[in-house]
């Protein structure tokens, strides 16, 4: 998927693009669609694109298949605003006393979230290593997380480890057991560590080298200077991306329901057996659990957004 | 080829690593199947989304602002919204409405799994080709435009003959992103019980307890898929590059 440092760190070289011309020539917008071309191959997914008359079209969406479940209702059968308020704690938060349904997207979003972030920090730095054998494998290791299908992962881990680990043989006595919802965990943030990874190293070779020879005038060791000089710079550069690769990952979660995890589609889905599988409810339930995704998806997709219009204007 | 057999059967009876698949007929003819449906789904889903792209991005530009606004709410709705719901949505919603037939004792719907999936893969990437088009057209300079239609072109000719190809080599690299992506998200037809590759895996490790065995054969598949696509794309991109721009 990569192209090479050479046109990359080109193509991110020119953030305010070509100066404005009025000859007819090709060159200014098609090198910018180029250049977005380059940067979204480089982040491994495409941009957000929330606005604000969405929160209204989810709204009629939601309101119409209610009205249209409302009028296909038989008589002395609940309606479909009844039935969502009875069965919208079950949805959010499953059964009384457990963390399920949506509440376990969000649990799962999150610590996928945070152990891709960690492990794809380490891979990413791994990647601009001196060490050739270094590179080399954590560039094998990105890519080939980041080339597999999410499904393809999801699978092997929730089927090859092991649903609890013994730590006996070691001599400790404790045997960790490791839910579904965990492996979905550590499925899920496989392929975020290698779109972090490279994002990483993304940040880090499109600084200019004019920031590595001056740290090298000033003395400072490679060391210092990537913890002192680079990085700082970096993380500008990689949270816009960060925070979409979490919408996308928040988004993603429902694909766990495949493997009977039991989160929000899953328990929409026993909610609607339990209404007897009556067809007129199913839009209006599908409605609801895109309504609350977008709800949360939205403030932060359109922060990542007004993220990345303030940090552009700087670099 | 009996060599070959007798080897990873002994394989088996040694170690324990059973690929089933290279040393029984059944179990072989399954999984070329499942690969052959595979190929198939990603083929078709990327040609539809092609098409679907090609052609919002010429309603995109259309004189009508009911045209224009509903290419907008249809990018809008497939960008935002998780594929593996449009998919759900399409089969399970969509897929209610379309007559059915009588196929010996059940009622089977004129579209099966397949061809939904094909549907909702190739609407999900066709609304990023129309944008990844839209954009390659608009870097087509006005004069350009002005220069086809003072030549007689009518609006559908010049954009097939004159902007089309080149806008086409402009966002070629944004199209193999996406197509990428597109190979990928197939799996995800697995969800509707289409017999493709994944589907296939999970049946023949379910009979033989070979999950390990499965992976590896599913890993090599896609990764060596994506490479392909990414390889020849690459190569392409490379020789369609247009010399001095960008």
């Amino acid at each position: 998927m990569d192209t090479g440092k050479g046109m990359l760190s080109n193509a991110l070289s020119s953030v305010h693009g070509a100066p404005p011309t009025d000859m007819p020539v090709l060159l200014p917008m098609a090198a910018q669609v180029r250049r977005g071309a380059l940067i979204e191959r480089r982040e491994g997914t495409y941009r957000l694109d929330v606005q604000r008359h969405h929160i209204v079209w989810v709204a009629v969406l939601f309101v119409l298949a209610g009205v249209a479940a409302q009028a296909a209702t038989p008589e002395g059968l609940i309606g479909p605003w009844e039935a969502i308020w009875k069965w919208a704690p079950f949805i959010l938060w499953g059964p009384e006393g457990e963390l399920k349904g949506f509440s376990l997207n969000l649990i799962i979003s999150f610590f996928a979230m945070l152990f891709g972030t960690v492990a794809g920090a380490a891979l990413g730095l791994m990647q601009v290593s001196l060490l050739l054998p270094v590179r080399q494998g954590s560039w094998f290791v990105t890519q080939f997380f980041r080339n597999s299908p999410w499904l393809v992962l999801l699978f092997t881990i929730m089927l090859l480890f092991p649903f609890e680990i013994n730590l006996n043989p070691i001599g400790i006595d404790l045997i960790i057991p490791v839910p579904d919802w965990m492996k979905a965990v550590i499925g899920f943030s496989l392929p975020v560590m290698a779109n972090i990874s490279e994002v990483v190293r993304g940040a880090v070779i499109s600084l200019p080298s004019g920031q590595w020879e001056s740290a090298e005038s000033l003395a400072f060791t490679r060391r210092q200077t990537m913890w002192m000089i680079i990085l700082p710079q970096c993380v500008k550069r990689m949270i816009p991306p960060w925070i979409n690769w979490y919408c996308i990952l928040a988004m993603a979660t429902p694909i766990a329901s495949i493997m009977g995890v039991e989160e929000s589609v899953t328990f929409t889905n026993q909610a609607l057996n339990a209404e007897g599988d009556r067809p007129e409810l199913i839009p209006i339930f599908y409605a609801f659990l895109l309504a609350i995704h977008f709800i949360y998806t939205y403030p932060i997709a359109r922060w990542s957004i007004r993220l990345e219009k303030q940090f552009a204007v700087k670099i | 080829m009996e060599l070959f057999a007798d080897f990873f059967r002994e394989l088996y009876e040694n170690t324990g690593w059973n690929f089933i698949f290279l040393y029984e007929q059944y179990e072989f003819d399954r999984i070329l199947e499942g690969m052959w449906v595979s190929t198939k789904l990603i083929v078709a889903s990327l040609i539809f989304s092609l098409v679907v792209g090609f052609i919002g991005a010429w309603a995109q530009g259309a004189n009508s602002k009911i045209i224009r606004y509903g290419v907008a709410g249809y990018i809008q709705l497939f960008r935002n919204t998780p594929p593996f719901v449009q998919i759900l949505f399409f089969y399970f919603v969509l897929g209610n409405w379309v007559p059915t037939y009588d196929a010996g004792g059940y009622q089977e719907g004129y579209i099966d799994s397949f061809g939904w999936a094909v549907i909702s893969l190739g609407f999900f990437a066709g609304a990023f080709n129309t944008e990844i088009f839209r954009s390659g057209i608009e870097a087509v300079p006005e004069s350009t435009r002005e220069a086809a239609e003072a030549l007689g072109y009518t609006r559908l000719k010049s954009y097939i003959y004159i902007i089309f190809p080149l806008a086409f080599r402009v966002c070629l690299p944004a199209l193999n992103n996406n197509l990428v992506n597109l190979l990928k998200t197939t799996t995800l037809a697995y969800g509707i019980a289409v017999p493709e590759m994944m589907y296939t895996a999970n049946q023949i490790w379910s009979d033989n307890v070979n999950v390990v065995e499965m992976m590896i054969v599913l890993f090599v598949f896609y990764v060596g898929l994506v490479a392909v696509l990414v390889y020849g794309m690459h190569k392409w991109e490379k020789s369609m590059k247009i010399p001095g721009y960008g």
